[in-house]
């Protein structure tokens, strides 16, 4: 029973941690119908941005300044990488992704001296608390709630402001969009940002609960994520979020049973039998509110 | 016309790289000195390669493997070498822990014209590499890489350092001595041939009840294994693998309290993993070549080089606490003296007919090599974490049965 | 019409010949410890280069994204491997199983010696190329149904999947689980030896170079078949290449199992190259490597993946490698020199000609197409 609960509660946290940033591809692949590879290794950055700032600065400031910082390198990446081939073949684009995010694991390389770096405790959240009998860290309950907390008011900025409109508006149809005057660009930035914001909250919430950060600790949550997008109906924010759910609940479980060894291959399945019975995800095309 | 442009651009671009890459390969030879390395006082120089990953998963494990060397090289930067003073040059060459690049590092090293080869961590690496210096008839002293494989079938492979089939069995009865372990749970990374051997080897040597769970790569999330192995009623936790997933293992035992002692092998012997316990109740175990204080000549003089190097220090882990690895790579740097020296001369021929017979006592213990150039080792080192203080104390000393 | 395009058939034959009596000759010529460096280039480079016209087949040519290629290099690698370690080292590489399962090497069937050697590497990876390409056949079933990024997405899972079916220690007898496949002929075995061991004839360079060559010769002959000019059809327009009666399925699970194949036989040569198998080297990683390859040698040519390939490798594990040393000019050490700095100005470079030069290198010319046009430029003068 214990073991049971263990495993649900593993499961729920990494699947909020996925849904952070799960939203992220989400998002852009809504409207730049581009798989932004450089996503997961974003949000490896924003932790190592933690760790090296903690170590000039109190918490208190590092936090917020570890948010804009991400924040500004997501838009930077977008402005850099992604805005210039904005009428080259998709094929372009997914390859300038694929090399931002060799970029950025190679830059973390020769930063970190390719040493694992701790991330910092964050009182409140890293104590240790017991949940039926099982151990596990405050953190594991904090996210889905958190989660929760970002898509609604994620959901709200989309369905009620006026560049939620924007976006929608974009991710139904780019060229009329374009006609209709709305500025793309400053759209598309504004979904980087937001996508960033949330990797970077996702990151303190994963590193917290896994402390240690390597160039490739970006990948994996990366694909998985990524993954998750899929699974739920890429374009789609509530599917992003039950996909994540889904995902992280099952990879727990199979870790939980005697085929371990096949978590990532699960995984990966899973997505290869959702896609071809529904190609566009379990949210695809029901619901209309792309982003 | 872009076109042309285009390319005529990647042209120059290829033959400037061209350039810069003649010139430094025949530079990188004079110009590549190790931080802090030997003075070039004498005028003859005798190159000793080393082919160790500074990037990639082991490359944690692998500069501190350098540090030992650097360390030796500074402390005895010259060798006398048939009555003439040669300064020792290490040359580097970076295999990135990938056995698809390997091949390119160790052939780095043989244009180099280096007299031996000394490395590297990460069995799989050296491996690959291996062949390429049989080829060229290139010796190489392999520090610790444990896989029976390295030097079975390579003439030209040596190695100082003890097996994984030994490792295994000797954590499996220690496991049985010290706790009465009737039940284990073994937990490695896939497809890792070191994580993979060694869990093979304890299962082989451990009289009773084992759990075997295999992990993929870049894989942070351990709850779910950790609280199996709970809930398995398992007695000792053993878990070989790389430094990045032991801090991770480590951290996560401590913040969940775990009361089931890990046991692991050489890699989790870094400061690292005792950052990761420091302050909490984890019971860790580590099998390994050194322990610190075995010989505190060594121990003082690399405290104080590393006090003085902050390159180094970094490199060290931010720490002084010495890895069982960097001990390793000091008495291989005097291995490769010792058989310049029998060789009496910088021919890498001489030096690998000299290799074979050699004998020589470094601060990790007798080193003498078996017909298949493995080191004769009968010992293991087991340590344990001490929480409190963040350091290593010993345990025992384990021999093979 | 026809004349010119024989002739510049034989020009180009003419042009490989060339290019690998001039391997051969410098492979014996130069010193082969202190040029080592050129030719372990050079045969990573030949692999490399047929993988990437591979996967150009399949990206450039007939436009399916996928990104599966590491997965189908693994398979041949393995098939590869697994068929030609003399039966006499099975013991030792298998050690942790006690023994293989397979229990037969072909290099020996064929009766060992120079020409079982030959046969039996060449049979290895032939069937390396089979064993790839009816997987790929599998795949293709359920797959290539998908459309671009999603194919994409679904090609990596299913590489990631074989990964880690051939590293599950139960099949370990077969695949030696985690553990490295060695001791099988590699290209060095092609070197020959006198009586006294020593080698009289370096032909390792030569014989990857001879490989890859034939296999790309291949592929071009296809490209410019009617099969190739369907593949370009359904690449430029699904649409309209369906209404001139071209078999959408039919042909792009064609291009897919070719592809495969052929990426198939360059695991097979990977794993001469690297002395070794072993199911992590075959990473998404390696994927990404082979695809900037072909992108930056331009995505539907064939001359300028090979070409980039050469580039690539050259350029990250050798002429760059100096960026790695700390360096001292006149007692002042160089900054920012250290450890991984390779990687990072490797990958600025990559971004740059990914973002400034977006069509590669070539675009999707080939060689002998730049040569004509600079001969007719110079005619006009």
């Amino acid at each position: 029973m214990q073991y049971a609960i263990s495993i649900l509660l593993s499961g729920v946290s990494l699947g909020g941690q996925y849904a952070l940033i799960a939203i992220g591809y989400t998002m852009v692949y809504g409207i730049l119908r581009l798989i932004n590879f450089a996503h997961g290794d974003v949000f490896m950055v924003a932790g190592l941005m933690m760790v090296y700032l903690t170590a000039g600065l109190p918490l208190a400031a590092s936090i917020p300044l570890v948010l804009v910082l991400t924040v500004l390198l997501g838009f930077v990446i977008e402005r850099a990488a992604y805005k210039p081939l904005r009428e080259a073949p998709r094929m372009s684009v997914m390859i300038s992704a694929i090399g931002v995010s060799y970029l950025l694991q190679n830059l973390a390389t020769y930063v970190t001296g390719g040493l694992p770096q701790m991330y910092p405790e964050i009182p409140g959240i890293s104590n240790t608390i017991t949940i039926a009998g099982v151990p596990t860290k405050v953190v594991t309950v904090v996210t889905p709630v958190l989660v929760l907390a970002l898509v609604l008011a994620l959901t709200q900025l989309i369905h009620h402001t006026k560049v939620g409109m924007a976006m929608r508006a974009v991710a139904k149809d780019f060229e009329t969009a374009q006609l209709m005057g709305i500025r793309i660009n400053a759209v598309i930035s504004v979904t980087f940002i937001i996508g960033s914001f949330l990797a970077a909250v996702g990151s303190v919430l994963y590193f917290t609960n896994y402390q240690s950060i390597v160039p490739l600790s970006g990948s994996l949550p990366g694909l998985r994520a990524f993954v998750a997008a899929v699974f739920g109906g890429i374009g789609s924010i509530p599917g992003a979020v039950v996909g994540a759910f889904i995902i992280g609940l099952s990879e727990s479980v199979i870790k939980g049973s005697n085929w371990s060894i096949f978590s990532d291959a699960f995984t990966f399945a899973l997505l290869i039998i959702i896609l071809v019975v529904k190609p566009t995800g379990l949210f695809g095309e029901k619901v209309t509110d792309k982003v | 016309m872009k076109q042309f442009f285009a390319m005529l651009l990647a042209l120059v671009m290829a033959l400037s790289l061209a350039a810069c890459g003649g010139s430094g390969g025949s530079e990188g030879s004079g110009g590549s000195q190790p931080s802090g390395g030997g003075s070039s006082g004498g005028d003859k120089v005798v190159k000793i390669g080393v082919f160790e990953p500074a990037t990639g998963d082991s490359g944690a494990g692998g500069k501190q493997e350098m540090l030992g060397m650097q360390y030796a090289n500074k402390e005895t930067p010259t060798v006398v070498i048939g009555g003439e003073t040669y300064t020792v040059e290490l040359v580097y060459a970076d295999n990135a822990s990938d056995a698809s690049k390997a091949p390119t590092a160790a052939s780095q090293l043989v244009s180099q014209d280096v007299s031996l080869v000394l490395g590297t961590y990460g069995s799989s690496s050296a491996i690959a590499g291996g062949p390429i210096f049989g080829e060229a008839g290139l010796a190489a002293i392999g520090v610790t890489c444990t896989n029976p494989g390295v030097t079975a079938g390579n003439d030209y492979y040596f190695r100082i350092c003890f097996l994984d089939p030994f490792q295994g069995t000797v954590l499996a009865n220690f496991a049985q001595e010290k706790f009465s372990a009737k039940k284990a749970y073994l937990l490695g990374e896939l497809g890792n041939d070191y994580d993979q051997g060694l869990l093979n080897y304890f299962e082989q040597a451990f009289d009773g009840d084992v759990v075997k769970d295999s992990f993929p790569t870049n894989t942070s999330d351990f709850s779910t294994y950790l609280n199996k192995a709970v809930a398995e009623g398992a007695d000792v936790i053993f878990c070989p693998v790389s430094i990045a997933y032991s801090t991770q293992i480590v951290k996560l035992a401590a913040s969940m309290n775990l009361e089931i002692p890990i046991l692991g092998s050489d890699t989790l012997d870094s400061n690292k993993v005792l950052e990761a316990a420091k302050g909490s109740n984890v019971q860790i175990y580590v099998s390994t070549f050194y322990q610190e204080g075995g010989a505190p000549d060594f121990d003082n003089g690399i405290k104080a080089w590393l006090a003085e190097d902050s390159t180094a220090m970094t490199n060290n882990g931010g720490n002084d606490t010495i890895a069982a690895v960097t001990a390793m790579g000091y008495d291989a740097y005097y291995v490769a003296l010792e058989a310049l020296k029998a060789a009496g001369s910088p021919d890498k021929a001489a030096v690998k007919a000299a290799l074979p017979s050699l004998t020589y006592t470094g601060v990790s213990g007798d080193i003498a090599f078996d017909e298949v150039g493995d080191a004769v080792r009968d010992t293991a080192y087991i340590k344990t974490a001490d929480n409190a203080a963040g350091a290593w104390t010993l345990e025992t000393v384990q021999t093979a049965k | 019409m026809k004349n010119t395009s024989k002739k510049s058939a034989w020009i180009g034959l003419l042009c490989v010949a060339a290019l690998l009596a001039a391997v051969v000759v410098l492979e014996n010529v130069l010193d082969p410890n202190k040029n080592i460096m050129v030719f372990t280039a050079l045969k990573k480079g030949a692999v490399y280069a047929l993988v990437a016209v591979s996967m150009n087949l399949l990206n450039g040519f007939t436009g399916l994204f996928s990104l599966g290629q590491a997965g189908f290099m693994l398979l041949g690698a393995y098939t590869y491997a697994i068929l030609t370690i003399p039966v006499s080292q099975r013991d030792a590489v298998y050690y942790i199983y006690n023994g293989s399962a397979v229990n037969f090497s072909l290099p020996e069937l064929f009766g060992g010696g120079a020409v079982g050697l030959v046969l039996g590497v060449l049979a290895a990876l032939i069937l390396g190329g089979c064993v790839a390409a009816v997987v790929a056949w599998l795949i293709g079933l359920p797959v290539l149904r998908l459309k671009s990024d999603y194919l994409a997405i679904a090609t990596l899972g299913f590489g990631e999947i074989i990964r880690a079916v051939f590293q599950w220690d139960k099949l370990g007898p077969v695949t030696n689980g985690a553990n490295a496949l060695k001791n099988f002929p590699t290209f060095s075995s092609f070197n020959i030896q006198n009586a006294n061991g020593e080698t009289v004839l370096r032909l390792s360079t030569f014989a990857a170079f001879l490989l890859a060559g034939i296999c790309i010769a291949v592929i071009v002959l296809l490209i410019n078949s009617t099969y190739g000019r369907a593949f370009k059809a359904i690449r430029d327009d699904e649409v309209a290449a369906e209404a001139m009666g071209i078999n959408l399925s039919r042909h792009k699970r064609l291009a897919f199992v070719i592809s495969s194949f052929f990426a198939g036989v360059g695991g097979g040569m990977f794993a001469m190259f690297a002395n070794q198998a072993q199911a992590k080297t075959f990473t998404t990683a390696m994927t990404y490597e082979i695809l900037l390859i072909v992108v930056i040698g331009g995505i539907g040519s064939v001359s300028g993946s090979c070409i980039a390939a050469f580039l690539y490798v050259a350029a990250s594990e050798w002429w760059l490698r100096f960026l790695d040393a700390e360096t001292f000019i006149g007692g002042v050490k160089v900054p920012l020199l250290r450890n991984g700095f390779r990687m990072v100005v490797f990958s600025v470079v990559i971004m740059i000609v990914v973002l400034f030069f977006r069509t590669g290198i070539m675009g999707d010319k080939e060689l002998p197409d730049l040569l004509k046009k600079r001969r007719k430029e110079g005619a006009a003068k």
